[in-house]
């Protein structure tokens, strides 16, 4: 009977532990991801997991037949091939992209955002990008400048398209921005009082006013996101908005605070595909 | 649509507000706008915005209401205790740590004197 009771007990810490994201010391990235699916699983158990890639759309069946139908022509075309011209123009050295990427930049972006030992912090694939052209003679683009960065990185996941993600953390420091990463995710923050785990952990495919909302799995599969057609918008510009929607000042796009949140973010979509780049209204 | 919708609305709201203080705006030559209604400050999205996360079932202009929160309903059976609503309002957290309802008055959303009036605008929901 006692043996229950502390069962009982053990279990519904640990399910308030997944809801106020309490680190235990016993929590590796992989745990997390897994507490994640199991509690989305339960909680939904109609909405496949290969799905979540698919955001709030995996949660309203009519949302996601007019996302199919856009899809078909996607109206930022023009935009990914402008990010392909520029992917295709050699840098100052002659080189291109591509003779300066592993895997001349093909099925790269799963496994980013990783830890650079060397450098001692988290990069990501925009990080790629400037070392490529600083290495090649030219400078390096701002990291929310979405005629250059933005663009080119749209089309640059195309090349990744369907990969699996494949965030790894290993050792001390990879392991303590992960924790660095998961904290910002969820404290809460701003006037409002909201954590992303508020909406995007205990709500997801629940409704803020008339949207629905995004669950963390599979989040960080599809960016950048045109918007209403055209308006890129990168997964650092939207964590931006979301600061700035609960009122909180938020880090600049590039910085340690939010590299660290995207390696902890993109951890928890290990294994699903990447889908880039979509639309979404 | 929704934003025309919104437009509306607001558009509504205005001319009821300036129809109901009529009186009172005439004598003030539309030199101070009329003081929100308890009702105005929880549906004004910079104020309470309960909407966003709260269904008002009683109300037929309470359109895409989220459903984050409980519908408020029955408010004054489910809060005998008036002072106990404006207390949820003012600090969920208090009650319920991992409530992820805004601290409205704890966090100085919304002024006392605005708190005091949407309380008594959700208690007679």
């Amino acid at each position: 009977m006692k043996q229950k009771i502390i069962t009982k007990l053990l279990t519904g810490m640990a399910g308030l532990g997944i809801a106020l994201g309490a680190a235990t010391a016993f929590a590796t990235p992989e745990s997390d991801r897994q507490e994640l699916i199991k509690y989305y699983t339960t909680k939904y158990p109609n909405v496949k997991l290969e799905d979540y890639v698919y955001g709030a759309l995996a949660f309203d069946a009519d949302s996601k037949a007019q996302y199919d139908a856009i899809m078909e022509f996607p109206p930022y075309l023009g935009e990914i091939d402008k990010g392909r011209k520029m992917w295709e123009t050699p840098l100052k050295s002659g080189k291109t992209y591509a003779q300066c990427m592993p895997n001349g930049g093909k099925d790269i972006a799963g496994i980013y955002p990783q830890f650079d030992e060397a450098k001692g912090k988290v990069v990501v694939l925009k990080n790629v990008i400037n070392d490529c052209r600083v290495a090649n003679g030219e400078e390096p683009y701002e990291f929310d400048d979405g005629k250059t960065m933005g663009l080119l990185t749209a089309y640059m996941r195309t090349l990744s398209d369907g990969m699996l993600t494949n965030i790894k953390v290993e050792g001390p420091k990879a392991t303590a921005a992960y924790e660095a990463g998961k904290k910002t995710f969820y404290s809460r923050s701003g006037q409002l009082n909201f954590a992303c785990a508020s909406c995007h952990v205990q709500n997801g495919g629940n409704r803020l006013r008339s949207e629905l909302l995004s669950p963390v799995i599979g989040q960080t599969t599809h960016w950048p996101v045109f918007r209403g057609g055209e308006k890129l918008t990168t997964l650092q510009d939207r964590y931006k908005g979301c600061f700035k929607s609960v009122r909180a000042v938020a880090a600049g796009a590039g910085s340690e605070t939010l590299n660290n949140l995207e390696y902890f973010h993109s951890a928890m979509s290990n294994g699903l595909p990447m889908k880039a780049s979509v639309f979404r209204k | 649509m929704r934003k025309l919708h919104q437009v509306a609305v607001a558009t509504a709201c205005a001319i009821s507000a300036i129809m109901l203080s009529g009186s009172v705006l005439a004598q003030e030559a539309g030199a101070k706008k009329a003081e929100p209604t308890g009702k105005e400050l929880a549906f004004e999205r910079k104020k309470g915005n309960c909407l966003a996360c709260h269904a008002m079932p009683t109300q037929p202009d309470a359109e895409s209401a989220g459903l984050y929160g409980p519908p408020l309903i029955a408010m004054s059976a489910r809060f005998p205790d008036k002072a106990k609503l404006r207390a949820q309002i003012w600090d969920a957290t208090v009650a319920n740590p991992s409530s992820t309802m805004i601290p409205f008055g704890k966090h100085g959303v919304l002024s006392e004197k605005e708190i005091d009036k949407i309380t008594d605008f959700v208690y007679g929901l």
